[in-house]
């Protein structure tokens, strides 16, 4: 047996092995993509936490002191930093956090939650592999997802910095208006192979001149 | 397609829902001492009406939440969403709390307040119709 050199640590090791959920579209969505009209593409591996507390309960304000506070409401979010809180439910949330966050990376975020959580009633649920991120953005954004999204997407209804659970192209999935042009969407892992080519043909139009 | 106001999310598609069956069906206070009958007719019968029925729905791919709604089974009109465990808000709703059989004890399933206003083609999910048609009637 040939000597191996062993990886200087086990994060090493994992970042070596893992392969997103929407990996092996990389190239499609590369070559799918329209510069300055709308670009696909996916944001693989942030951390993501489930949490199942009451936000009025005293588990509930300490959750949100390590969070930068959790949204009261339907598409509503919260967050400090680069780590956000979408609402989901009246006591479900959904953190999203860099990469770096990930205990097996050596962050912290994870940790901390459960431990402002207590021995309170709630969940604290490591949820990074279970859903994948995609960042569409571009003017025609909006357009494409209007193909399979039957929320009122208009910038006068959909506000930048809202979040809404509901289905995308008959899948459900998370969708997060980051700006005025940029969506992020999380459909869950096993959907992310079918979500992206969904995507991907609904982009295909604008790829060519615009038929006056 | 109908548009269901979620009491949580606002207006959403149907399809975003899952349908719960009848509504009220108390779980019965001692199991233990009802006939295989009586037993079975509790999982098994439900009311077959045409006209308001109260059920139950789950927001299945929104807020995760079920409520109860209070539906023309001919029209398809939606004439009440209400919470789980509040009494049926109707005429028939009212006879039931009387008697005592209905369930208000306050629910956990449902904490949400109004619906925000990040939906713009809400009905007016809390009227209720005055018309009540008897069992079997038609509307
Ligand atoms: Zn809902």
């Amino acid at each position: 047996m040939a000597e191996t050199a062993a990886p200087a640590n086990s994060a090493q090791k994992n970042l070596s092995l893992r392969v997103s959920p929407a990996a092996p579209l990389g190239a499609a969505f590369e070559a799918g993509s329209v510069r300055g009209v709308v670009e696909l593409r996916e944001v693989p591996f942030l951390t993501m936490v489930g949490l199942r507390v009451n936000r009025n309960s005293g588990a509930g304000q300490r959750v949100a002191s390590v969070t930068g506070g959790l949204p009261a409401g339907c598409g509503s979010v919260s967050g400090t930093g680069d780590t956000s809180v979408l609402w989901l439910g009246p006591e479900e949330f959904l953190v999203v956090a860099p990469t770096e966050a990930h205990e097996s990376l050596g962050g912290d975020l994870i940790q901390a939650l459960r431990e402002a959580l207590g021995g309170d009633a709630g969940q604290v649920v490591d949820l990074s592999a279970n859903r994948t991120t995609f960042e569409l953005s571009g003017p025609r954004a909006r357009a494409v997802l209007e193909k399979g999204c039957s929320l009122d997407l208009h910038p006068s209804v959909l506000q930048a910095g809202t979040a809404l659970s509901t289905e995308i192209g008959n899948i459900p999935a998370v969708l997060w208006k980051t700006g005025d042009e940029s969506f992020r969407i999380f459909p869950r892992a096993s959907f992310a192979d079918f979500l992206g080519r969904w995507l991907l043909d609904a982009m295909r139009e604008y790829a060519s001149p615009e038929v006056p | 397609m109908l548009l269901i106001s979620c009491p949580n999310c606002g207006s959403r598609d149907e399809t975003e829902f899952h349908y719960g069956g009848q509504a009220h069906v108390a779980y019965p206070e001692n199991p233990n001492e009802l006939t295989d009958r009586e037993w079975a007719e509790y999982l098994f019968y439900r009311d077959n009406t045409k006209g308001a029925f109260a059920e139950r729905w789950l927001h299945s791919t929104g807020c995760r939440q079920w409520f109860n709604m209070l539906r023309d089974t001919v029209t398809y009109e939606i004439q009440a969403i209400y919470p789980m465990g509040s009494p049926r808000p109707d005429a028939a709703g009212k006879v039931t709390a009387d008697t005592g059989t209905a369930s208000t004890a306050a629910d956990s399933t449902t904490t949400g307040s109004a619906s925000p206003d990040i939906s713009g083609t809400s009905s007016s999910p809390t009227s209720i119709s005055s018309t009540t048609a008897p069992e079997g009637a038609t509307p």
